[in-house]
This record gives structure tokens, C-alpha cells and sequence, in this order.
């Protein structure tokens, strides 16, 4: 086994929303949004851990987290065992320059009016990563890093197409140099053949530079593509984790299922025995008791509407959060 | 099976001008829709697809020009005035939009913008209306729909808007459905239960269907007939199965090599190299031969047409793929 580079323990988050009137007069407590609900994992050392779940999961919640742009409710994320939100580390910029996040939207995440290479200099210049005389050089060796041209230093946001914007968020982020990259949704807003593009230069340079990459994404082809191991996230909580071949191949928990079979298959013919999801993620606002997922599940019982399940390694197979899951992969 | 065709496109072609520059967005679009039929539409952005649901439906003609011919169960579209399209379009012909967030009026419940539909192409009585509006949410799969017709857009969920969006579309019972990517801002579980219902609203209902999609999974699990696009062309066209399981084109073959299924995993993704042409610089011969490994001269000469291979398969490319075997993509 190799090290853990980052350990999320039991990290949960409630956004609290204001109070309405009518909670006020009625002396109600105000409603909480609670996105990560006790979520725990570990980031190991040069692997690609894929994210997957249905919009409103808290997917993107853990990502921010993870880069301090939210403060959990309660939990720990540890960095090579220092916890990232110690008061005492909390001011330390070395975290955030070896944990560095891609964004989905290449249209807003790059400033409009400062050039590539601006963008690419400020970087280096926040963290110090090189003296001022060397840095028009460093700049040209990321630009041909992500296989941008030379003259791309001197243009603007607005004259790159999407997936060249996406090729400048990656050299932004290694700018810095990094150990752990987390691409939200990295490709999600490119056609395929420019995905394709991406996922390339991403997986190529993870292997030539060793980073250790958390990959969130909807799209299930693309992480089964890139993952090493994938983390299935439903209501703010861990169903299944384990190594990506395996979970696609054959999903453990009823939710991995459903999500997994609900992907179109390119095959028309396959029309697949499909395992339909009836309704909707539930609503943030009011999770429902028990274990999140009863209200969808064609097993739930009694026990699952009163008792959360905790995630459990299940043989030759990762962990799964479910009461039923022997029943169910014995009757499958 | 043998159909007519209720809607038939013929050398549609659509023009944007700016500042004395001109964007042929769509150049010479031929196709054909059944009844019950469902056709897709793929292409990257950019190639047209949004535009060729617009100029069908004569949306585009505010913003450029349009010519060809359109006809409707044999009364032509193009020629037609705005007051001539009116009864025409959502009553025969509906239009599901992209973006669920901004094709609903925020300041209407969805009750109100359902009952206008109906109001507008129907003979119902207010409480007919008023009845078949709960239908219609109910039968998308809108829980509790009779209490829900007095809520506001916000108050429903991306998923349901969509939905809400399909039920407006379908409310005067359309003989065909323009479908502008109805499921990509959808989650895949929500997805398939949305084509699910297309589909079966398709069969029950005799409704023809012109999906638009860039999503190959979604074109094998709901199309009967599928016709590639690029940059404003059709370049490929033909029953979904035939088009998907051996490619003629270049283009499709990048295309379906680019979607990460049967590929080793963390392996090289095949990518088409460079990018789709600009319209405004587009190629004198064929739009994909700078992109394409198999391109001759005559390629880059002149611009394939759009002839049919088989019984009911058309490719516009001089060197198909299955000629070129080893060489092509």
C-alpha cells in the first residue's frame, strides 16, 4: 500500500440558510444545507481517484473543501498528517500552492483581461517559484507543457477556444508545482474529440510529473477511463468506494447500480437490463433518516429508514455503505 | 418498415451576415422525418444542429437568411409569414429547448404557461384546460402535479423544469418534436428516465422526433435513423445501427473513437486532430479534409456531395472508410 497523501476523516458541511420570517415567528430553528454528511477517504500517492454522482451529491462541495475555499462543519483533512484547517497552518500558503484546483468553466475561471502569460507569471510570482529574471521562462516551458504555442503568452482569455482555455487552467495549476491536482468537472463543458484532447495531456502529464489527481466528473465513461479507483457519492455520503474496473464492471450498492446502468450504451442494441431510478435526488435541505438512499431502493426495509450503514469492505470487492449488499449480490 | 415522411428538408441552407461577412451556417441540409420516427442529429458545436431545429421551425430567418425548402406534410414552411407559421408551430410542430433554467417564463407559474399552449391550439374549455395541464405533468412523471401548477419556475428542480418544458411541448399533442439536446444539462439517471419518456411518447403517439444531441450513447439508445454533421453538412447519414457499427465517414469514425468505451483504461484517447473549421474560412473542398488522414487532392479540391451508398444510407466522402481500411482514422 502505498502512502496516504491526503486522509479526509468523517469531513461534514451544512450551509446554514437564513431564517425565514415564518421560521422566526414560529421560533424554528433556521434550515441547514447539508452537503457532505461524514464523508471519509484517502488520496494515495499518484493515483487518480474519480468522483462520481448525480448533480447536488456534494461533489464539487468535497473539491472545495479539500482546497480550503470551504471550512467543514466538523471532520479533518489531513496533508501528510497536518490537518489543513489548523488554526496554526491555516494562514500557510504552502498548502495551496501543493494542492491546486481546475474549474469546470473555461469561460469564467480565467481573468478576461489578463494575458496567458500574466496569468501564468502571477502564479509563480504569489508563491515565489522563481525569481523575476526567470520567469518569462518558466512561462514558455509551461506553455509548452500543456503543448500551447509560444505566442499564446501574449493573448487574451477571449481568443483561445475552450478546450485551449481548459490546456491554460492545467498550466496555471502546475505552475506552482503541485503534488495533488482536483479537476472539477475539467472537460465537462468540451466536445468529445477536444475531451479526448484533455484527458490525454492530463493522464500524460500525471505520469511524468507523479501528481496525484481527485477527478470529478458526471460523465462515467470518461472516469472509468481515467480513475484508478472511484468514490460513487449520493446525498453528501460515500455509498461505494473501490478500484474502477471492478465498480463499473460489477457495481456493489443498489445506488452504484442504477447509476452505472443508467449511462447510454454505445451499442444499439444493448438496450441493457436497465435498473430504473424512480424520482429524484432528495433534497439537501432534508435528508431523509436512515440510510440516504431507502427512498429509491428496490431492497430498502425497515432497518434502512432508521439505521445509517457505514462503509464496510466487502470481499474481493471495495467498500460499500449498505445494510442488504451480500442479500442483493447473492441474489443477483 | 416503410414510411412517408410528414416533414422533408431539401437543400436548406442558412446564412448569417455580419458586417458584410458571411457565416453559411448550414449549406445544402437534406432530410426526411416520419411518422413515429426518430431522428438524430449529431455533430460537434458549432456544426449546425441548433440552427437546422431553428430554420425548420423559421426562427432562424429573424437573424439570417434562409432558402431551400421545408415542407410540412406537403405545405412549404420557407415561404410561409409568421401568421401563416403560427398554427403551425407548437400545435403540429414543438420545440424542447436546451437549457431548461431559461426557456420557462420565471414570472408565470407553469400552470399559466401550459394553459397558454392549450388556449392557443386547443378548443378546450377553461376547465378542460385547466384538466389536461395536470395530465400532461402527470404524465412526465411530475409528482403531485395538480398542486404543483401554481408554482413558479425556481421552485422545481433542473430535472423537473426540463420536464415541465416537455410537457408544455407536447401539451397540444405535436405530430413532431424538435428535441434540442433535451438531456444534456441532465444527470444520467434523470436522462434516461426523460428519453424514456420521449420514446414512449413517440410510439404512443405517433410523434415523429428530431433529436439533437452530441452524446453517440444517447443516438444509439433512442434514434431509429442518425445523420452526422459538420461544419453546416450533412456528411453521413443512415438507420442508427448501420451508421454506428460501421462508419463510412472519417468524421464518424473520430467521433465514436473519441468516446472512452472498450478503450484499455488510462490509455491514449484517440483524438481528431486540429479543429472544426471557421465558417468564415471554410475550405473550398470537403470541410474535414485538413482534419482527415485519408484526404486526396480532389478532397481539398472539391467538395463531395452527399450521394446515397445503399438502399438508405448517404455519405458525402471520396475516400469512405471502408476503402481505406488502415489508413483512414
Amino acid at each position: 500500500m502505498s502512502e496516504a497523501v491526503l486522509e479526509i476523516n468523517d469531513l461534514s458541511l451544512a450551509f446554514p440558510i437564513s431564517r425565514s420570517l415564518a421560521d422566526w415567528v414560529a421560533g424554528r430553528p433556521g434550515k441547514v444545507v447539508r452537503a457532505l454528511n461524514g464523508v471519509s477517504l484517502q488520496l494515495q500517492k499518484g493515483e487518480t481517484l474519480g468522483v462520481v454522482g448525480e448533480s447536488g451529491c456534494g461533489k464539487s462541495t468535497l473539491a472545495r473543501c479539500i482546497v480550503r475555499l470551504y471550512e467543514p462543519t466538523s471532520g479533518s483533512v489531513r496533508h501528510h498528517g497536518q490537518d489543513i484547517f489548523d488554526a496554526s497552518v491555516r494562514g500557510d500558503r504552502a498548502y495551496n500552492r501543493r494542492v491546486q484546483m481546475m474549474f469546470q468553466d473555461p469561460f469564467s475561471s480565467l481573468n478576461p483581461r489578463m494575458t496567458t502569460g500574466q496569468i501564468l507569471s502571477e502564479a509563480l510570482r504569489v508563491h515565489e517559484m522563481r525569481s523575476e529574471d526567470q520567469i518569462p521562462e518558466r512561462v514558455a516551458e509551461l506553455l509548452d507543457l500543456v503543448r500551447l504555442p509560444q505566442d499564446a503568452a501574449e493573448k487574451l482569455p477571449h481568443e483561445f477556444s475552450g478546450g485551449q482555455r481548459q490546456r491554460i487552467a492545467i498550466a496555471r495549476a502546475l505552475a506552482v508545482e503541485p503534488e495533488i491536482l482536483i479537476a472539477d468537472e475539467l472537460v465537462s463543458a468540451l466536445d468529445v474529440s477536444v475531451q479526448a484532447q484533455v484527458v490525454n495531456l492530463l493522464l500524460e502529464l500525471q505520469e511524468r510529473l507523479g501528481l496525484t489527481v481527485l477527478f470529478v466528473a458526471h460523465d462515467l465513461r470518461l472516469v472509468r477511463h481515467v480513475s484508478n479507483r472511484v468514490a460513487v457519492i449520493y446525498l453528501g455520503r460515500i455509498v461505494e468506494i473501490g478500484d474502477s474496473e471492478t465498480l463499473f464492471s460489477s457495481p456493489s450498492h443498489p445506488y452504484s447500480q442504477a447509476l452505472l446502468s443508467a449511462a447510454p450504451s454505445m451499442d444499439p442494441d444493448d438496450k441493457g437490463q436497465k435498473v430504473k431510478l424512480e424520482g429524484e435526488l432528495p433534497s439537501p435541505l432534508n435528508v431523509p433518516t436512515g440510510c440516504a438512499f431507502h427512498q429509491r431502493c428496490r431492497f430498502a426495509d425497515t432497518r434502512c429508514h432508521s439505521e445509517s450503514p457505514s462503509l464496510r469492505p466487502l470481499e474481493g470487492r471495495g467498500e460499500v455503505a449498505c445494510h442488504h449488499v451480500e442479500k442483493i449480490l447473492h441474489n443477483a | 418498415m416503410e414510411q412517408t415522411p410528414i416533414l422533408e428538408v431539401e437543400g436548406l441552407c442558412t446564412t448569417f451576415g455580419r458586417g458584410g461577412q458571411t457565416l453559411p451556417a448550414l449549406r445544402d441540409v437534406s432530410f426526411t422525418v416520419g411518422e413515429g420516427e426518430v431522428l438524430g442529429l449529431v455533430g460537434e458545436s458549432g456544426s449546425g444542429k441548433s440552427v437546422t431545429l431553428r430554420s425548420v421551425l423559421g426562427l432562424a430567418r429573424r437573424y439570417g437568411e434562409v432558402t431551400g425548402s421545408v415542407r410540412w406534410q406537403g405545405q412549404e414552411l420557407i415561404t410561409k409569414s409568421e401568421r401563416d407559421l403560427r398554427p403551425i408551430r407548437g400545435r403540429d410542430i414543438a420545440m424542447i429547448f436546451q437549457e431548461p433554467m431559461t426557456s420557462l417564463n420565471p414570472l408565470l407559474t407553469v400552470g399559466q404557461q401550459l394553459v397558454e399552449t392549450l388556449q392557443a391550439h386547443t378548443d378546450l374549455s377553461r376547465k378542460a384546460r385547466r384538466d389536461r395541464a395536470i395530465e400532461m405533468l402527470d404524465l412526465v412523471g411530475i409528482p403531485a402535479a395538480a398542486s404543483r401548477l401554481t408554482d413558479y419556475p425556481h421552485q422545481f428542480s433542473g430535472g423537473m423544469r426540463q420536464r415541465v418544458m416537455i410537457a408544455i411541448a407536447l401539451a397540444a399533442s405535436p405530430k413532431l418534436l424538435l428535441a434540442d439536446e433535451p438531456t444534456t444539462a441532465l444527470d444520467v439517471t434523470i436522462q434516461a428516465q426523460i428519453l424514456d419518456l420521449i420514446l414512449r411518447l413517440s410510439s404512443d403517439m405517433k410523434m415523429g422526433v428530431i433529436m439533437v444531441t452530441h452524446d453517440l450513447g444517447v443516438v444509439a439508445q433512442t434514434c431509429d435513423r442518425v445523420a452526422v454533421m459538420y461544419a453546416g453538412r450533412i456528411v453521413e447519414q443512415g438507420p442508427v445501427r448501420q451508421v454506428l457499427r460501421d462508419p463510412h465517414h472519417a468524421y464518424t469514425v473520430g467521433l465514436m473513437q473519441s468516446v472512452p468505451e472498450g478503450v484499455a483504461p488510462r490509455t491514449q484517447l484517440y483524438s481528431i486532430p486540429g479543429t472544426p473549421p471557421s465558417l468564415a474560412h471554410l475550405p473550398p473542398g470537403c470541410a474535414f479534409a485538413p482534419r482527415c488522414a485519408a484526404s486526396t487532392e480532389a478532397c481539398l479540391a472539391t467538395r463531395p456531395a452527399l450521394l446515397r451508398v445503399s438502399e438508405d444510407r448517404q455519405l458525402a466522402c471520396f475516400n469512405p472508410k471502408n476503402q481505406t481500411k488502415g489508413c483512414a482514422a
